[in-house]
């Protein structure tokens, strides 16, 4: 790993009042390495694709066409998908349709808890360009600007065949070590903050929610 | 129970209720001053049945220079509503809160105070943010915020967003050699 590319200091958290400071780490993450022998890892990105679990957290309109996939017609744990319902024991998160400003911050807050290896799966169009929100004044409109996306499903709305094939898109970019959003994000890590912080003016959580 | 045009005709003996308009058999809207509102909205929820607040909601009539704040009530024994206009001044707009008559109103107050500015004193936790956190702008369902600019400018705008008309677009993608008129002769 280049320690010095990583060694930026610690985060200000300069949202959080003077003794809540105290209270929250000001560590960076840290980028995640690959496995030394490429047949390990390898045959961990399998593993990983194999036991995608969502976090069941409904942030839009698309939320709706979750739940389908859980019943007996599409059957998504035959696929080992499943719901959890903390973002602590989630891999995948599946932004359902529009996030508005004050969704996503909860979606950065869910996002930054949870346990890597962890991947965005954008629904829809409104995560894209707005989609029929693009005028909206609390419509995020780019939203890879806020977060990196390992996937994107167009549609307005999309079905729930769709979202299964983007399930398996999803797979088969995992298997190949591909879904890499998340080093994304800490490689980024200041300029997707910055744009956060851009947007959201209320900013009284950490800089990063470990 | 009377008929909701005679009920307030009765009630027009006290109050200045003008431009009753029988919207639908079961929904009659009718405008009452500013002052009289709120005592007006007490009598029929206590002596005409009128006991269900539907919603409170705001039309902003920018050209008019008003807003027009709509109570809809409803009644549940004569399955009727209520909906009644009263006018405020759009600048510095400010009513009478009426938390007390339904606490839910409250809410719908919070609302009103965050998307058009229009104060209530005295209403609960009037100040604190509703649907928009962190907020620096004017409220943005008054007519004079540009929604439009004001998203270009926060959020940017994703190049390539076009438009097809999906009759046409479909029909290029299935028949590309389909043309609706016909073949001239020899092709």
């Amino acid at each position: 790993m280049d320690t010095q590319k990583y060694a930026l200091g610690p985060l200000l958290n300069e949202g959080l009042s003077a003794e809540d400071r105290d209270l929250f780490s000001d560590a960076r993450p840290v980028p995640y390495e690959p496995y030394p022998v490429a047949v390990v890892e390898k045959f961990v990105n399998w593993v990983r694709a194999n036991s995608l679990w969502l976090l069941a957290f409904g942030t839009g309109c698309g939320a709706v066409e979750l739940n389908p996939l859980m019943t007996a017609r599409f059957d998504a744990y035959r696929m080992g998908v499943q719901m959890r319902p903390t973002p602590r024991q989630s891999s995948v998160f599946i932004i359902g349709g529009y996030a508005s400003v004050k969704t996503l911050k909860r979606i950065i807050r869910s996002y930054e808890q949870m346990q890597g290896p962890k991947f965005v799966v954008c629904l829809g169009i409104c995560p894209i360009n707005g989609g029929m929100y693009w005028d909206s004044y609390n419509t995020v409109n780019k939203f890879d600007e806020y977060l990196p996306v390992d996937l994107y499903i167009t549609g307005c709305m999309p079905r729930p065949e769709v979202l299964m094939a983007g399930v398996l898109e999803l797979k088969k970019k995992i298997m190949e070590g591909r879904a890499d959003g998340a080093n994304r994000y800490v490689e980024n890590f200041d300029w997707y903050k910055a744009n956060q912080k851009r947007v959201i003016k209320d900013w009284n959580m950490p800089d990063y929610n470990w | 129970m009377a008929n909701p045009i005679e009920l307030l005709q009765r009630f027009g003996k006290n109050f200045a209720i003008s431009e009753i308009h029988e919207q639908k058999a079961d929904l009659t809207f009718f405008k009452v001053p500013k002052e009289q509102a709120v005592r007006l909205l007490r009598e029929l929820r206590d002596d005409a049945g009128y006991t269900h607040l539907a919603f409170l909601t705001n039309i902003d009539w920018i050209e008019k220079g008003i807003f027009t704040l709509t109570y809809m009530l409803h009644n549940y024994d004569a399955r009727h509503s209520l909906g009644m206009h009263v006018d405020l001044e759009r600048d510095n707009a400010e009513m009478q809160s009426i938390h007390g008559l339904w606490a839910q109103a409250a809410t719908y107050q919070r609302e009103l105070r965050e998307m058009y500015g229009i104060r209530f004193p005295g209403s609960p936790r009037l100040d604190e943010d509703f649907c928009l956190e962190g907020w620096d702008q004017i409220p943005p369902m008054r007519k004079e915020f540009d929604t439009a600019a004001f998203s270009l400018e926060r959020f940017y705008s994703r190049e390539g967003r076009g438009t097809e008309d999906p009759r046409e677009h479909m029909k290029g993608l299935l028949y590309p050699t389909h043309t609706d008129e016909p073949s001239s002769g020899g092709q």
